[in-house]
Formats: C-alpha cells, structure tokens, sequence
C-alpha cells in the first residue's frame, strides 16, 4: 500500500511538471490562438541561456570564460530580459505576418520556430549535456522518508511550489490587472479588442515573454532533474495529452489534466504488466516485460478515452458549431 | 501565346472530362514521363537511386496519402510515422511469411494493413475534431512504435530487434535488397508512384474527392447537404492510410533493406511529411510532389553547399541545417501559405495572359 502511495506522489509530481510546460502553452493559445508547438524547445533554450550566462559561455563560440560567469541573481533577470527579447522578435518576423491565417498555417510556423530555437540554441551554447546547479535542494525528502517511510524527491517538491506559485501570480494576473484585462479581451475577439484601442501587438509580446518565463521555469525544474539537453525539449510532447485533456484554454486545467496523467501514467508503467498478467494467467502466458515503457502513450490514450466523452477536454469552453 | 486556352473547343463529353484539357500540359506531363522512364535511368547509380530519387519518390507517395486526409479531408494528422511503421513492418511479416509472393502483391497487403489500422485510429474523428483529432493521431504514433518494438512477434524474434528486408521479386526482376540493379529498383518505385498519383488525382477530381473537400470546408454544411461525414472520414483515414502503408513498405523494403521502429518510423517523419504538404501545397496532387522534392533535396543542398562550399565542420554545418530548414518554413509559410503548388497556379495564370497582361 505504501508503495501504492509512493506511485501516486511521485505521478502527481511528475505531472506538476508536465503542467508547468502545459500552462505556457495554454497562455499563448489564450491570448492569440497560437498552438505553441515550440513552447518545449523555448524551456531548453531558456535553461541553456540560464546554465551559458551562470557558467559565462560566450555565445557561438562554445568556449567558457570563467571571469564572465554571472551570480544566480544576475543571470535569472539577464534569461528573462533574454526571454523578452525573443518574444519581440517571435513578434515582429512570424505573428505579425501571419495575423488571420489558418490554424495548421500558424501551427506549422510554430513547428519550424522549434527547428529555429533548437538550431540556434545549439550554435549559440552548444549540444553537450550541462548540469544546472542553481543550489536547489536534491535527493530525497529526509523527514518523510524517516517518519512515514515514503520516498519523495526535494526538487520535484520545489517544482510543485513553484507550480503553485506561478499559477496564483497568472491568475492574479488574469483577473486582477489592467494588462490582465486586456489580455482576457483579446482572447475573447481579436477585432472588438482592437476597437477599443487595446494594441494587438504588445498584447502578444507581452504573452510570449510570460510564456517564455514560464518555460525559464519549466526548463530550470527539468534541467536541474535530469541535466540540461536537447531531450528537454520533448516535454512538450508530453504536456499536449495534458493540454488537450485540461482543455486548451483553460489554467486549471493544465494542472489537473497533469495531476491525472502524471498519476495514470506511473500507475500503469508500474502495475499494468503485473495485473494483466494476473488476469491471463490461467489462459495465455504473458510475460509482464512487455508492459514496460508504456510512459510513451499511455498519456495520449488516456487523453483519447477522456475526450470521447468530452471533444473539448475536461474544461475547455464548449465548442459550438453555426453553418 | 504558348499557353493558353482559347481556340480550344471541347465537342464531346469525354474531351470535357480528361484529367488535363490543355494540351500543354498533357505534353509536360508526358514529357516528364518520359524524362523519368527513360532519361533518368540513363544517369542512374547507387548514390542518386539511394539518396535522391528513390527517397524523393518514396516521400511523395506519402505526401499524397497525408495530403488525401489533411489537404483534401482536412483531418489534421501526426501519426504518419505510426502508418509508415505499419506499412513496412507488415511488408516485412508478408515477406517472410509467404516466401513466394510477388512484391507487389506484398506491398498491397501491407498497404491493406495500413488502412484498417487507419481505419481503426480513424473512428474518433466522428466527435473529436480540429487539434483535439492531433491526439488521436499521436496516440497511433506512440503505440504503434511501442508495439512494434515490445512484441517481438513482429520482427520474428531476431536478437536484434530490427527487420531486415529479404530478396523479392516484383514480375520476375528482383528488386530488394543490395543485390537489386538501382535502375530496377527506381523503376519499380516510380511505376508504383505514377499509378497512385494518377489514382489519387482522379479520386480527388471525382465524386469522393469533392465529398472530402465538402466536408473540409465545413462538415456540418457537407452534412446538410446530404454527405455523411462519418463515412466520408473514414474512406478519407482508409485511402491515405492505404498510401502511407505502401510508402512504409517501399522505405522498408526498397529504399533502406533495414528498418527499427523508432529509428525509421519515429515522430520526426510524420513532422517531416506534413511539412511536405505544407510546404507543397495543401489539397494538391502536385504539391505532393514539390513539397517531397524541396524537403528531401534541401537538406543535401545545404549540406553540400556548407560542408564542400564553406568547409565547415559537419556538427556545425548540422545545426546550421537544422536553423535554415525551421527559417525555410516560416519564410515559406508567410510568403506564400499555400505552397508551392499555389506559385505554378499563378505562373500558369500568368503565362495564359502573357505578352499581354491587362
């Protein structure tokens, strides 16, 4: 039972962590529609800007200069000015010129920005694997795993209350100020938005800097679990099942919809093969090896199963459709 | 003045009906026919049959199954690495299972395969719509891969856990493996290409392709109409699952003699063959076409231009690659949305005015 408890813990921290890539996501497609396909590639871009400015890599040459090297509190604020300035960018060479265009046009733009950052990541930091040591607290929670005999890793703890954190600020954000109203107009429609003289532009600039801060986040909790590489950037093929299973729009959403699949997913990875097994053992010998590394889709057709029975997960606005 | 169609008067309801009623154009397409059948073999070798015409014929057979389901049904899908995998490793099974069949009757069971598979992975389409269909597909993506690299059944339990090709005959001229000529090799592949483009660009112009285009538009609208979309889905998920299966079975079989299901078949060729008809133009046979020759022959383009033009390293000149390749993209995309198909739409709209436009 207790290992049953251990399972579902680390699941449900696991899948704070798909969420944490899965709310960058739901944050543009709020506020422009956009499918942030790169939002993966952004995290990994935002860590190897993070780990090249700690360690004082000069950019394009992928040579240390150890008397560049930035204190962590320096390098932090210099990512996220790093992070706006790609936003301006993403601004002014794609969304601008894409404005209206159809949906798999604008997905596929973000496919090839992922192709972009995941080029000029490598050439400005270089492809080696690099360990993020910011000084976040690492192995096991020592009080818990004494008291109640439960293995629960520190940094995945950190990554829930940082979760936590950015949810409550982007909440705030949303409801409470003057940017945040804004931002909730141009969601609603982009040309009554105009109209009341909300600039479209900075709206979005000022969305991709905070998705880009959140994928700063997303990258540090990942780089500092499994080192900074390019695998980082398949995360985001892990929070769209948990995108589309919260709904597209919705923050709530992208944490429960990770809190299921992060649960789900070690559960079965874990007692599938055993169980099924069990099930047909007076029938057909299955060896329960096979049920192994199911981690790959068992997100996707957990989100498949969930959206039979509701086609705009679970809390998306409902999709209404006049001819 | 040489492209045009005026004085050309149709006097009965075939001449009304054939594929491509100016004459120029059936004498490009015969030209290049003619070009591919005869001219090409000519040059052919191991290195431009294995790293450029093959590839690229392979691919634009793909495209055309993808473009069938995205461009004309408007069913957004990511699971084409899934299909391909399908594709080969049911050739494979085939291959080995029956040691008499001839190749094409292999490949036409791999291709069957394929599409109930697709048929299967199709059914959600009815309810789930739009980016929510894209997890359907992935979902096929993932636990095809997964399956085919878990069961050892289907790679008939060899230590490796790769497939690799046996040699077969298609007509009596063997065409797999490295013992094949190239030149049969590529005739083999292109002979199968012309039938399947040809196959699609009447599917499209007749009565299913105008229901699958119906239904892209606007399915409730289609539906009012009196089209059953569901049906009209699922032929769609069918037929191009049909396509990419064969295309599966030639990269398996013909083109690379070895395949692992990750490897070969992984997410970054469903991304690749989207970009294909994204790039050539959605809803179009002949995009198909341009959009797998300009990705299949770029990256060898870079590449040589920046390894053998510049003398950069190879890792450099890599990401580079991968840099102009994602840049390509966007360009292509805000340029022109509608690829390259759209660009000879409008050359050919140019030319019937030219040397006198308006």
């Amino acid at each position: 039972m207790l290992f049953v408890l251990e399972t579902v813990i680390s699941g449900a921290l696991a899948g704070i962590m798909y969420s944490l890539v899965a709310l960058g996501f739901v944050l543009i497609f709020k506020a422009s529609g956009v499918f942030n396909f790169s939002q993966g590639v952004m995290a990994l871009f935002a860590a190897l800007t993070l780990v090249g400015l700690l360690s004082g890599t000069i950019p394009f040459t992928n040579t240390d200069n150890p008397a560049l090297a930035l204190p962590v509190w320096a390098a932090i604020p210099l990512t996220i000015f790093v992070m706006f300035i790609v936003a301006v960018l993403i601004e002014k060479f794609i969304l601008r010129h894409l404005v209206n265009q159809e949906h798999i046009i604008l997905f596929m733009a973000m496919v090839g920005l992922t192709y972009v950052f995941e080029g000029v990541g490598d050439m400005m930091w270089g492809s080696d694997v690099k360990v993020l040591d910011l000084g976040l607290p690492q192995g096991a929670w020592d009080w818990l795993f004494d008291t109640h005999d439960l293995y629960v890793e520190k940094i995945e703890m950190v990554a829930a209350a940082t979760a936590a954190v950015l949810v409550t600020v982007l909440a705030v954000f949303f409801q409470k100020t003057r940017i945040g109203r804004a931002l909730r107009a141009v969601a609603d429609d982009h040309q009554a938005a105009l109209s009341v003289g909300i600039s479209l532009r900075n709206i979005w600039i000022i969305v991709w800097s905070a998705a880009g801060i959140v994928a700063l986040a997303a990258g540090v909790m990942w780089g500092a679990k499994s080192g900074v590489q390019f695998s980082l950037s398949l995360i985001a093929l892990k929070a769209l099942p948990v995108l589309i299973l919260g709904g597209f729009t919705s923050i709530p959403g992208a944490i429960v919809g990770g809190l299921i699949i992060g649960i789900g997913e070690k559960l079965v990875e874990v007692f599938s093969g055993e169980l099924i097994a069990a099930a047909f053992a007076g029938l057909i010998e299955i060896d329960p090896g096979v049920f192994s590394a199911t981690e790959n889709w068992f997100a996707y057709v957990l989100a498949l199963f969930f959206l039979m029975f509701r086609p705009q997960g679970l809390f998306g606005e409902k999709i209404i459709e006049r001819v | 003045m040489l492209y045009r169609e005026s004085g050309l008067f149709k006097t009965s309801y075939a001449a009304d009906q054939v594929i491509f009623p100016i004459p120029q154009d059936r004498w490009g397409i015969l030209a290049i026919l003619a070009i591919a059948f005869v001219g090409v073999p000519l040059i052919m070798d191991d290195y431009w049959a294995n790293a450029v015409f093959i590839p690229f014929l392979i691919y634009s057979l793909a495209a055309l199954g993808l473009n069938i389901l995205t461009g004309y049904c408007g069913q957004l899908s990511l699971g084409t690495g899934g299909f391909l995998a399908v594709g080969g490793y049911s050739s494979y099974k085939l291959m080995t299972s029956f040691p008499e069949l001839d190749m094409l009757l292999v490949l036409g069971g791999a291709g069957a395969t394929t599409a109930l598979v697709g048929l299967l992975f199709g059914l959600p389409c009815l309810r789930i719509k739009g980016f929510y269909l894209v997890v359907a597909t992935l979902a096929a993506q993932f636990f095809i891969i997964w399956l085919f690299y878990k069961v050892p059944w289907f790679y008939n339990y060899n230590a490796t856990g790769q497939i690799s090709v046996v040699p077969r005959e298609a007509l009596g001229f063997l065409v797999t493996t490295q013992r094949a000529d190239p030149v049969v090799r590529y005739l083999f592949v292109l002979s199968i290409v012309v039938v399947f483009a040809l196959a699609a660009k009447n599917m499209v112009r007749g009565r299913f392709g105008r229901m699958w285009m119906a239904i892209r538009d606007m399915d409730i609208a289609a539906e009012l109409i009196g089209i059953r979309p569901y049906m009209m889905k699922l032929t769609a998920f069918a037929v191009s699952s049909f396509y990419i299966g064969v295309a599966g079975a030639l990269i398996f079989a013909v083109w690379l003699g070895a395949a692992e299901s990750g490897e070969t078949y992984g997410i970054d060729e469903s991304f690749l063959v989207l970009f294909m008809i994204i790039v050539g133009g959605l809803g179009s046979v002949l995009g198909s076409f341009l959009g797998a020759a300009f990705i299949v022959l770029m990256p060898i383009g870079l590449k040589n231009l920046l390894v053998d033009g510049f003398g950069m390293t190879a890792v450099l000149a890599k990401h580079i690659e991968i840099t102009a390749f994602g840049v390509l993209i966007i360009f292509f995309l805000i340029v022109e949305p509608h690829g390259l198909a759209r660009l000879w739409q409008i050359i050919k709209e140019k030319l019937r005015l030219w040397p006198y436009p308006h």
